[in-house]
């Protein structure tokens, strides 16, 4: 009898332990892996990464694929911040207070060459990189990046998200790490 | 139009306050004095037709006697034709009459010269800086800035060949 | 409780008016860019709006004028992002005007096939986002698949996507390969059939309709004064197409009409954009029919980049290739002002040339810049959903804008 295969994805079970009617596993990994498959990003575009940000969306790339499919206009719902394109100095405030809007636990992605350094354009009016606002987790090179990149950048903050520890997010060094940024 | 007769009809209202530009110029170009551009600008879209600002930019000459130039296209659409005006001003007091009443399109473009070469346009409705951020205190298109971000201390002059 | 004399008659003046203000932006998600309009509000009836813009402002004027001449294309490119080409080709014809280089036949027709793929692809984006900011995000979903296929085209011809950097001063690196001859004529096979179902879906949809007709009109005389060009200017009346007035790239050999709307408001741009298209599908089979042959550049080595294989194994292409990329052409001393009809208007090159390695100035023209500053006029006294429409039918590109 050949394997039926489902016509939606199935996640991997975490490691654990099975009995009839009953699996273990720590709390982390289960809310890992619920928050990892429904992450809601706020595309934060701006200029040409925003173009293929609306390619990835599209029929062709699907990042609803997943489990990204519900994109949350508004910060105080949103899980990634993904900020794509150039970010002038006269943007970098907004960006600082979406980010500070965003409700914890929070993740950013930098897509493309000017939110990670500025890019080509090392000059008067922008910022070179917005990690000199806020915390990024990763960052997408690439002047544009394809499609494909931008999801293998989706693929790494779900790997992150799935596996980061539920205590992270009150740890002194967290708190370090924002006080930096200065985000109380 | 060539650019003879847009120099004698500029001539003959304004008389010497219009020159001839040099001859390397793909367009009709002629220098007005700052006085009268607006004049002649009224005059071009009123009785010759030209009824379309293309654009308006800023220059700077540094050592020249008036560095700070700005630079209007015009187009006449019937004709199509187009024309290309220049004024000069001082350093000092770089002050240029407004085209605002003639041409809607001219608010946003002299804010933009004036957000890059701090060039002051008379009589504008709203003269305040338009693609920079308001705290700026410099006019960046000028030729003695730079163009590099200052905060980056990741380059190396060696190797940037600065 | 006190009942009120029902002979008392409350006129209007005599309520005590208050607006309230709404900031619509930098980050609002139907804005589709990066502006900020604050809006004077009477409910929701618009009484004034005040736009601040320069949020990715990129300082490109500055750029140019510290890089060489060959180095200022990937800046186009970032310009309006949407149909990069035109910028590209915009900007070689204009350092070609400025070098006095003649360019074949064929390096015309090519430019010319790839300029109008690059328009639209640029008026799918605003058309299908006509349609989503009315409430129909189908046919975003049709029309996208072939914006994928151009960009496949736009692979075949530089592997870019996006930010094309296609072509060199003097032509292309490369012909059209089978693939891309073969991707091209699979398109204009398919993409008048999306089109048409596009159009079926929206054209004459009551719903569409109502919600765009008389919307964000623009009379032809104010769209003038306020220097409007392209698309959003012919909605409003005026034929003025840079293609037609003055042709650059052999576009006199082509044979297309100039559509023009009546109202100037968003159903007009739509579908002036929609017609527009059919066009570039016609100028394209056209040009693809009667494509010269010869080599897809001029034979000038001091201005036309050597092959790369030739760089690797000889002394004056390698030679030839530095000069290029650093900037030792020698260019005249000269002031040209060259225009091209981009996906939204004139997009114009003004450039001051000191025999420099770099230009003395470079002031991009862009249209978007100066048509929107229109917005607050024509969205006055207006909803704010019809404005959120307006604004995606003017197409602001926030590259553009802000440069």
């Amino acid at each position: 009898m050949s394997e039926i295969k489902p016509a939606y994805n199935v996640v991997e079970t975490p490691d654990g332990y099975s009995a009839p009617g009953l699996f273990a596993t720590s709390l982390d990994k289960v809310i890992g892996l619920a928050r990892k498959n429904s992450i809601w990003p706020l595309p934060f575009a701006t200029s040409c990464c925003g173009i293929e940000f609306m390619a990835t969306m599209g029929a062709h790339y699907d990042l609803g694929r997943f489990g990204a499919e519900r994109l949350s206009f508004s910060p105080r719902q949103a899980d990634l911040l993904m900020v794509m394109g150039t970010i002038a100095k006269k943007m970098a405030p907004i960006v600082h207070q979406v980010y500070e809007q965003m409700t914890e636990p929070k993740w950013v992605i930098a897509v493309g060459a000017c939110a990670a350094s500025g890019g080509i354009f090392d000059t008067y009016s922008v910022l070179q990189g917005i990690d000199r606002v806020v915390p990024v987790d990763v960052y997408v090179p690439g002047c544009p990046p394809r499609p494909e990149q931008i999801i293998e950048g989706f693929l790494k903050i779900q790997d992150l998200v799935g596996n980061e520890s539920l205590r992270r997010r009150y740890s002194p060094e967290y708190r370090e790490l924002l006080k930096k940024y200065r985000i109380a | 139009m060539t650019k003879d007769k847009l120099y004698t009809l500029l001539k003959e209202k304004l008389g010497d306050f219009v020159e001839l530009a040099a001859n390397d110029t793909d367009l009709p170009t002629c220098i007005v004095d700052v006085q009268h551009i607006y004049q002649a600008i009224a005059l071009l879209k009123d009785e010759h037709g030209f009824v379309f600002l293309t654009d308006v930019c800023g220059i700077h000459y540094p050592e020249q006697l008036l560095p700070l130039g700005v630079i209007y296209h015009l187009h006449n659409f019937k004709t199509n034709e187009r024309i290309r005006l220049k004024t000069f001003v001082s350093a000092e007091s770089p002050i240029v009459p407004t085209l605002t009443s003639l041409f809607e399109s001219a608010n946003w473009m002299e804010r933009e010269t004036y957000d890059f070469y701090g060039i002051v346009f008379d009589g504008h409705p709203n003269l305040k800086r338009i693609l920079n951020v308001e705290y700026l205190d410099f006019y960046p298109m000028r030729k003695e800035y730079k163009l590099e971000d200052p905060t980056r201390e990741d380059k190396d002059n060696r190797f940037f060949g600065r | 409780m006190e009942r009120q004399d029902p002979h008392i008659i409350i006129q209007p003046e005599d309520i005590d008016k208050q607006y309230h203000t709404l900031n619509l932006g930098p980050t609002h998600p139907a804005t589709h860019g990066i502006f900020q309009n604050i809006l004077t509000m009477d409910g929701e009836k618009i009484i004034d709006a005040e736009q601040t813009i320069g949020y990715i402002h990129r300082a490109f004027e500055k750029i140019a004028e510290r890089r060489p001449y060959y180095q200022i294309k990937p800046l186009t490119d970032r310009m309006n992002y949407c149909s990069s080409p035109i910028n590209n080709m915009g900007w070689d014809m204009t350092f070609e005007k400025l070098m006095g280089i003649e360019v074949s036949k064929k390096v015309d027709y090519m430019r010319v096939i790839l300029m109008e793929l690059a328009r639209i692809t640029d008026h799918l984006v605003c058309n299908s986002v006509i349609g989503v900011d009315s409430g129909a995000l189908t046919g975003f979903v049709y029309v996208f698949e072939q914006r994928e296929a151009i960009y496949e085209i736009y692979e075949e011809m530089c592997g870019a996507r996006l930010t094309t950097n296609m072509g060199r001063f003097g032509g292309f690196e490369r012909d059209f390969n089978a693939t891309a001859i073969n991707k091209l004529r699979a398109l204009l096979k398919r993409l008048p059939q999306v089109l048409h179902e596009f159009e079926k879906l929206l054209v004459r949809n009551r719903i569409f309709m109502d919600r765009t007709i008389n919307v964000g009109g623009i009379s032809a005389e104010r769209a003038l004064n306020y220097g409007f060009t392209g698309p959003n200017l012919r909605a409003a009346g005026v034929d003025y197409d840079v293609r037609v007035m003055n042709p650059y790239s052999s576009y006199q050999d082509f044979d297309f009409v100039i559509p023009v709307g009546q109202n100037g408001d968003v159903y007009d741009r739509f579908c002036v954009r929609q017609q527009e298209m059919w066009e570039s599908i016609k100028i394209i089979e056209s040009a693809l029919e009667n494509m010269p042959q010869g080599k897809p550049h001029v034979d000038i080595p001091h201005i036309y980049l050597p092959p790369k294989h030739e760089v690797y194994d000889k002394m004056e292409a390698l030679i030839y290739h530095f000069k290029i990329v650093m900037g030792e052409i020698d260019p005249p001393k000269k002031e040209i002002y060259h225009a091209v009809e981009g996906g939204n208007g004139e997009l114009g090159f003004y450039l001051v040339s000191d025999g420099g390695r770099s230009p003395y100035r470079l002031h991009f023209r862009r249209p978007s810049f100066i048509y929107y500053q229109a917005f607050p006029e024509i969205i006055k006294g207006s909803t704010l959903s019809d404005a959120i429409l307006t604004m995606s039918s003017m197409n602001v590109i926030a590259g553009e804008l802000d440069a």
